[in-house]
């Protein structure tokens, strides 16, 4: 599916965040851009420490207390600027237009609450339903995510859940506001294989049905390769690479992007050997000048080291962050 | 209801602990320097008379056998003559017990009300001034004697400005709120600073829980969030805390009561101590020592409520 | 614990530098009492009773003539004494058996865990004056109900360290290098295991002189003429109405020194990494 010519539903521009660590100011994320349609599933794709989940939680505001700063940039989403929103304009938005999913849902969830309250106190302050209606639309809503038994399950404690009942729980509670843009920080990393695809089916079933849009978080490319429409690769607090998922998988331009796909056991049969890339990725208070992948690059120049590349668009939908776009 | 079966097994685990005090409290009176009969009986009983005595109540069989009998003695209820009032102890102690349990409960109730709100406030406001000022109270306040707060309040609301009674326990409900109050209120300001700081404390680490981030993210306002997902969350070791205090203020009544002349159980035991009415003494300390045993109990059961994973 | 150089040691929070300085006055103000204190705190004089705060009598007089501000420097000695000797006692026996229980385990860990389940269910408070009951009263009985019932935290908080220390890689060494266990629990556990234990014993110490001056103030402890701060506050009540000094500055001299170990034992806390 290719992009809607329509106005996008968020557009992020140049989105920069810092940390104020004891050692100095930290450039967790610098000049992220990507546009999102309506029902559009994209993946942001990265190693941990590439900056994924951050720019995720500073669109919602959600960087942990205090510590994290947008130093700049713009998100769009349905026609206001999310970066320059108060708190108060951030709680209108969370969970009623844009929902959240995290990675460990047994942390994530209220020990001492039942799942249902929990869904329905999300439902009530959405749509100002009573007790009672509140805990049918519940029922619905797990009923929904696929929850086995929802009727006795929504009196459930996370404690009694598994594990793949307790993200399909959080994924009714962040569906009960009835976003439209879905973001989900790697929510299957914690699960078991196979209940990591029933999970992913429901995502992809939930943007088929309700015309979901939805941010996918990961650091797996199969998984990206199963359900994306969109990708974006992340590497030291930037995007290198975005475009159409199948066409970037199969033919990576960006040599980072090129690395991850050669270092995949078994995906891509040219390779006889895994080739891992070598070195580690920059800590981000230790970014080099130029480009941060320069150093592990095998086809750097000694322009690379001048100045950080931009993203630029090279056909087809296409976006490279790399003075060699054009190489092959 | 499951949860609570571990009601039903508790009893055997307190039959130690019964024992175990029931031993200690008969033991204390075996101690007693000087020959009890002779002290009950007066200075002019006859050696003869004193014999007599001691075999009607079986003090001249050996210790073991006299222990078994005070235990057959005490679950019949028998607990003995107090040598000051002439009655049975068991009717001395059971007048001056509501007096006491009306008094805990209020000191309580009173102290709850006090700590909770300010550790809430303090925890909203965190790093105001509210904070600062309800730390410096809770700091400070850990290291005010009961007595003295007592006291204080006395000159302050009693005898300057004449809003309260000095002592006594009134007839009325309306009148024992109103006598109890500065004895409740000493309690209160006496109990709150560990509270505060305990429950500030859980609140505040609760704060950077990950299902804290979740509820934000799904546009829960602040208020929403520590009302009804932090709070309940943190309030479990404050609520073990209390159980664990009021164990402390049910020995220290004994301190209240005498300041405040509450005609309890508290005051009833200095009183026998000072008179050496030893079956008094006896008795009270089983009684407290029950209460003790009774309000862990009630600490394990608004656990088991308040937590839906434990388990007992 | 190795030393701390002096660089270390001025990087410890305010907090248990003021109330390590705090108690370190208290000490010297005991130690010293015969040349802080002006007068004499059992000698009266009947034509100076119930004086209020003058440039005399800082702290005003009691209602035999004496001086306030010497009985309170001296009762200094004993509440301070209250706090320490009996936090000294429980710590001392319940680090003993907190220890052995925690190392040796099985039937008397058992035991020790039975016997810890049974104190804690006593009545501390009544279960001293029932003692005092039997002994009589003075610091004796006070001292022998604290060594009966007091220990029972530091064992637990030794016995749980333990349990943790023993399957610690030095002692399993020490153990195949043949060490016999008093030694090992010796030199090595019990220094390791004790870091909670003092951070508890400081706040424990405020529970002791609130205990001990409690005991007083009902004439169950240490009694008059002697200056003890509760003593000096039951004396008091009877003049609430006339002299408000003789109650007031005793309760504030426990609430300071009281104070001092709480603020010490939270620095403490946060010196080394414990909670309170």
């Amino acid at each position: 599916m290719s992009a809607a010519t329509s106005a996008p539903l968020l557009a992020v521009r140049d989105l920069a965040v810092s940390f104020h660590t004891p050692y100095g100011v930290v450039r967790a994320v610098d000049g992220v851009g990507f546009d999102l349609a309506p029902g559009e599933f994209m993946g942001l794709v990265g190693e941990s420490g590439s900056g994924k989940t951050v720019t995720c939680r500073a669109m919602l505001g959600l960087l942990p207390n205090g510590r994290g700063r947008v130093d700049g940039g713009t998100a769009l989403f349905e026609g206001v600027d999310l970066l320059r929103m108060d708190d108060e304009g951030l709680r209108r938005v969370r969970g009623r237009r844009i929902g959240m999913v995290f990675q460990n849902p047994t942390s994530h969830l209220d020990p001492v609450m039942s799942i249902g309250e929990q869904i329905g106190e999300v439902v009530r302050l959405h749509h100002g339903l009573a007790a009672g209606a509140a805990r049918v639309r519940a029922v619905e809503l797990l009923r929904g995510v696929r929850m086995p038994d929802p009727e006795t399950r929504i009196d459930s404690y996370a404690h009694q859940l598994s594990g793949g009942m307790r993200q399909r729980a959080m994924i009714a509670m962040a569906l009960a506001g009835g976003p439209a843009l879905l973001v989900a920080d790697e929510p299957t990393t914690a699960l078991d294989v196979t209940v990591q695809a029933q999970i992913l089916r429901l995502l992809l079933d939930l943007r088929d049905s309700q015309g979901l849009a939805i941010v996918l978080v990961t650091h797996d490319l199969g998984i990206v390769l199963e359900t994306c429409n969109t990708v974006a690769v992340m590497y030291a607090g930037r995007i290198v690479e975005r475009g159409p998922a199948a066409t970037v998988l199969a033919a990576p331009r960006h040599p980072y992007t090129i690395g991850l796909l050669g270092s995949r056991p078994g995906a891509f049969p040219r390779r006889e050997r895994l080739a891992a890339i070598p070195g580690q990725p920059p800590g981000p208070g230790a970014l080099p000048t130029g480009c941060a992948f320069a150093p592990r690059c095998g086809h750097a120049e000694a322009r690379c080291a001048a100045a950080a590349p931009t993203l630029r668009a090279v056909g087809d939908g296409r976006w490279v962050a790399c003075v060699r776009e054009g190489w092959s | 209801m499951e949860r609570f079966r571990f009601l039903l097994f508790r009893p055997l685990q307190l039959i130690p602990v019964l024992f175990g005090i029931s031993l200690v409290s008969f033991v204390l009176v075996q101690s007693i320097p000087g020959d009890p009969v002779k002290i009950l009986l007066g200075p002019r009983a006859t050696p003869e008379v004193v014999a007599a005595t001691k075999a009607k109540f079986g003090l001249d069989q050996p210790i073991h056998v006299q222990y078994a009998r005070f235990l057959v003695n005490l679950t019949e209820g028998e607990f003995g003559r107090s040598l000051l009032y002439k009655v049975q102890v068991f009717e001395v102690v059971t007048a001056r017990l509501p007096a006491t349990v009306f008094l805990v409960v209020y000191g309580v109730v009173f102290a709850v009300a006090v700590a909770f709100p300010l550790a809430i406030v303090a925890a909203w406001w965190r790093g105001g001034w509210p904070d600062h000022a309800i730390r410096v109270f809770s700091t400070f306040g850990l290291g005010l004697p009961v007595f003295w707060l007592g006291i204080m309040l006395m000159i302050l609301l009693s005898v300057e400005l004449d809003l309260f009674p000095v002592s006594g326990y009134g007839e009325t409900f309306i009148e024992r709120l109103h006598h109890l109050f500065l004895p409740a209120l000493s309690i209160a300001l006496a109990l709150s600073p560990i509270l505060i700081r305990n429950l500030r404390a859980g609140l505040i680490a609760e704060q950077s829980a990950d299902y804290v981030t979740a509820a934000r993210a799904r546009g829960l306002g602040r208020r929403a969030i520590l009302l009804r997902h932090i709070l309940p969350n943190a309030i479990l070791p404050t609520v073990q805390l209390l159980g664990v205090n009021v164990g402390w203020l049910i020995g220290g009544t004994v301190v209240i009561e005498s300041v405040f002349a509450v005609p309890g159980l508290g005051q009833l035991m200095v009183s026998s101590i000072f008179a050496r009415d030893y079956m008094v003494v006896q008795l009270v300390t089983l009684v407290f020592a029950v209460a003790i045993v009774a309000t862990n109990l009630l600490v394990d059961v608004a656990t088991v409520a308040l937590d839906p994973r434990i388990d007992l | 614990m190795s030393g701390a150089s002096l660089a270390e040691v001025a990087r410890l929070p305010r907090l248990a530098i003021v109330g390590g300085a705090m108690i370190l006055a208290w000490i010297m103000v005991a130690l010293l009492a015969p040349w802080f204190a002006p007068f004499d705190p059992i000698e009266q004089d009947l034509t100076r009773t119930l004086l209020p705060p003058n440039l005399q009598h800082w702290l005003g007089t009691d209602n035999y003539g004496r001086d306030v501000l010497s009985r309170l420097i001296w009762g200094a000695r004993l509440d301070l004494q209250m706090g320490l000797v009996a936090v000294a006692i429980t710590f001392s026996i319940g680090t003993v058996i907190g220890a052995i229980a925690g190392y040796v385990g099985g039937f008397l860990d058992t035991l020790l865990m039975r016997l810890l389940d049974v104190t804690i269910s006593f009545p501390f408070f009544v279960l001293m004056i029932a003692i005092i009951s039997v002994l009589g009263s003075g610091l004796a009985g006070f001292y022998i109900a604290v060594a009966l019932v007091g220990w029972v935290s530091y064992a637990r908080i030794v016995r749980a360290r333990t349990l943790v220390l023993r399957q610690s890689d030095f002692v399993l060494a020490a153990r195949s290098l043949g060490f016999r266990p008093a030694r090992i629990l010796l030199r090595h556990i019990v220094p390791n295991a004790i870091a909670p234990a003092v951070v508890f014993s400081m706040s424990d110490a405020v529970l002791y002189i609130l205990l001990g001056s409690s005991l007083s103030y009902l004439g169950l402890g240490v009694e008059p003429p002697t200056a003890e701060w509760g003593v000096m506050i039951a004396e008091g009540q009877t003049y609430i109405a006339t002299a408000w000094w003789m109650t007031t500055f005793p309760g504030f001299a426990i609430a300071l020194l009281a104070l001092a170990f709480s603020l010490f034992a939270d620095g403490l806390a946060e010196v080394l990494g414990t909670s309170t």
